[in-house]
């Protein structure tokens, strides 16, 4: 049971196969411009595709639109924020040991959104995400506006989400952090095609 | 008492303060001249025209001539719904939702005006009809205008916001709904403006003409706060109802945004 995608077409993007199984982080790489973006957000059912993708054996279009974006969620690159304060963002009454692990101030939720630097809209991005409950996390870049020792926090914050059981779809530029924390990973080679990558 | 009638000259005077207007705003570099005085002018040709054509109608007082004049107002007014928008959706959807709530906000409230409170004999008469159905459409169009230029061009601007929200599972419905409260308050804020000023900063038109035509101003008075709670009705009912319609339109059966349905959107 997992994230499947078959015969699958986004944009400029060709997919034959694609799995993502719970509890599973797998790579996906390629050149910039090469349809990595379009992927994620057609597998997040954000932008119009052709062919299969079902999620544990259930066809995307057998549930609402909305109902899908909750169990495969992407995160994008660049966060947006709706509200002036950050714990509008959040689901009434959030608490837990997320603001700790991802090494954020813990009054942060009181704070206005425009005070946040990059690094921390980035980091409450994949909080707001996470704190919803996904069952496939589809992340563009997690940690591309982080400090080394806040990537790390933040990849093993991540690790602890996937130990629990959600599955993770990672886009990295950098291949020691693939390496640490994918177990496989997909290329989009020329052509468009998705392919898997080999593993060493 | 008679109107004081106004001379060519009168007119000429008031028009020549207009072109020194555009010339002021010309010499600052301030991109408003052409429209301004393109403005002007069309204002001066239609009502020319208007005129010969009220003359015409209410010699001729059949009901079908009354109902030709309003569909072509109505029609005109969703013209001008569409070309005040910047991004308004492609292929005939951003007309033909203008022109619906209009109509549906401006003929309904003309209709009941006519045929339950005023009564004039018959019910299309159209002293009484074309004014009514002007000031009802007039309002009305500005209304459905200003709300939906903010609606459209509020879901342009902050797609990465509606978006976000998207992304974590929320329904088009909450995606949207601030940029829906947005709309509709700046197509009612004309209207609420208009009401909260009416009678001590300004004196509404049809008042004043009723008064300087000889009407008491009791009477003046009554035909003025109806009018005025028509055109909030009808202002009110055509901005919500179009604003409904468009963001609808703004996302699909899966309830992803669709930016590309807005012209000039790629």
């Amino acid at each position: 049971m997992a994230l499947q995608a078959e015969g699958m077409q986004a944009g400029p993007v060709t997919v034959d196969d694609l799995r993502v199984e719970h509890g599973e982080c797998v790579a996906l790489t390629g050149p910039s411009g090469a349809g990595k973006t379009r992927l994620l957000r057609a597998l997040a059912d954000l932008d119009p595709f052709a062919g299969r993708l079902a999620l544990d054996g259930v066809a995307c279009e057998a549930m609402s639109g909305p109902d899908w974006r909750a169990r495969v969620m992407y995160v994008p690159a660049e966060s947006a924020w709706w509200a002036d304060r950050v714990d509008e963002h959040f689901p009434p009454g959030t608490a837990g040991d997320g603001f700790e692990l991802l090494g954020l101030d813990p009054g942060v939720m009181a704070w206005p959104v425009a005070r946040l630097s990059s690094g921390e809209r980035q980091r409450l991005a994949l909080l707001r995400a996470a704190v919803r409950g996904p069952l496939m996390l589809l992340l563009d870049e997690p940690t591309a506006n982080l400090d080394p020792a806040n990537a790390r926090r933040t990849e093993d914050w991540l690790a602890g989400l996937r130990e629990r059981g959600c599955g993770l779809l990672w886009v990295s530029h950098d291949g020691e952090q693939v390496m640490r924390v994918a177990s496989r990973g997909y290329t989009i080679a020329a052509g468009g095609r998705l392919t898997e990558t080999a593993w060493t | 008492m008679d109107v004081i009638a106004l001379s060519v000259t009168d007119l000429a005077v008031a028009a020549a303060l207009v072109l020194a207007l555009g010339g002021v705003a010309w010499l600052e570099r301030l991109a408003v001249s052409r429209a301004l005085l393109l403005a002007a002018l069309r204002m001066v040709i239609q009502l020319a025209l208007v005129g010969l054509v009220l003359e015409a109608v209410f010699a001729l007082a059949h009901w079908y001539w009354v109902v030709l004049i309003g569909v072509g107002m109505l029609l005109i007014a969703a013209r001008e719904v569409h070309a005040r928008q910047r991004r308004p959706l492609a292929g005939g959807w951003g007309y033909g939702i203008g022109a619906g709530a209009m109509f549906v906000a401006s003929f309904a409230t003309a209709a009941l005006a006519l045929l339950v409170l005023v009564r004039p004999e018959p019910w299309y008469r159209a002293q009484y009809a074309i004014p009514l159905l002007g000031m009802l459409l007039g309002n009305t169009m500005n209304g459905v205008a200003l709300g939906l230029e903010r609606l459209t061009e509020g879901a342009w601007r902050q797609r990465a916001a509606i978006e976000a929200r998207l992304m974590l599972g929320e329904p088009w419905q909450a995606a949207i709904a601030p940029l829906r409260r947005e709309s509709v308050r700046s197509g009612m804020i004309p209207v609420i403006n208009a009401m909260a000023a009416a009678g001590v900063v300004s004196l509404p038109g049809m008042m004043t003409g009723q008064i300087l035509a000889g009407s008491p101003p009791g009477e003046a008075v009554r035909y003025q706060i109806l009018i005025f709670l028509l055109i909030t009705v009808g202002t009110g009912t055509g901005t919500l109802l179009a604003n409904r319609l468009v963001a609808r339109r703004l996302f699909d059966e899966r309830g992803r945004l669709r930016l590309e349905r807005l012209s000039g959107a790629g």
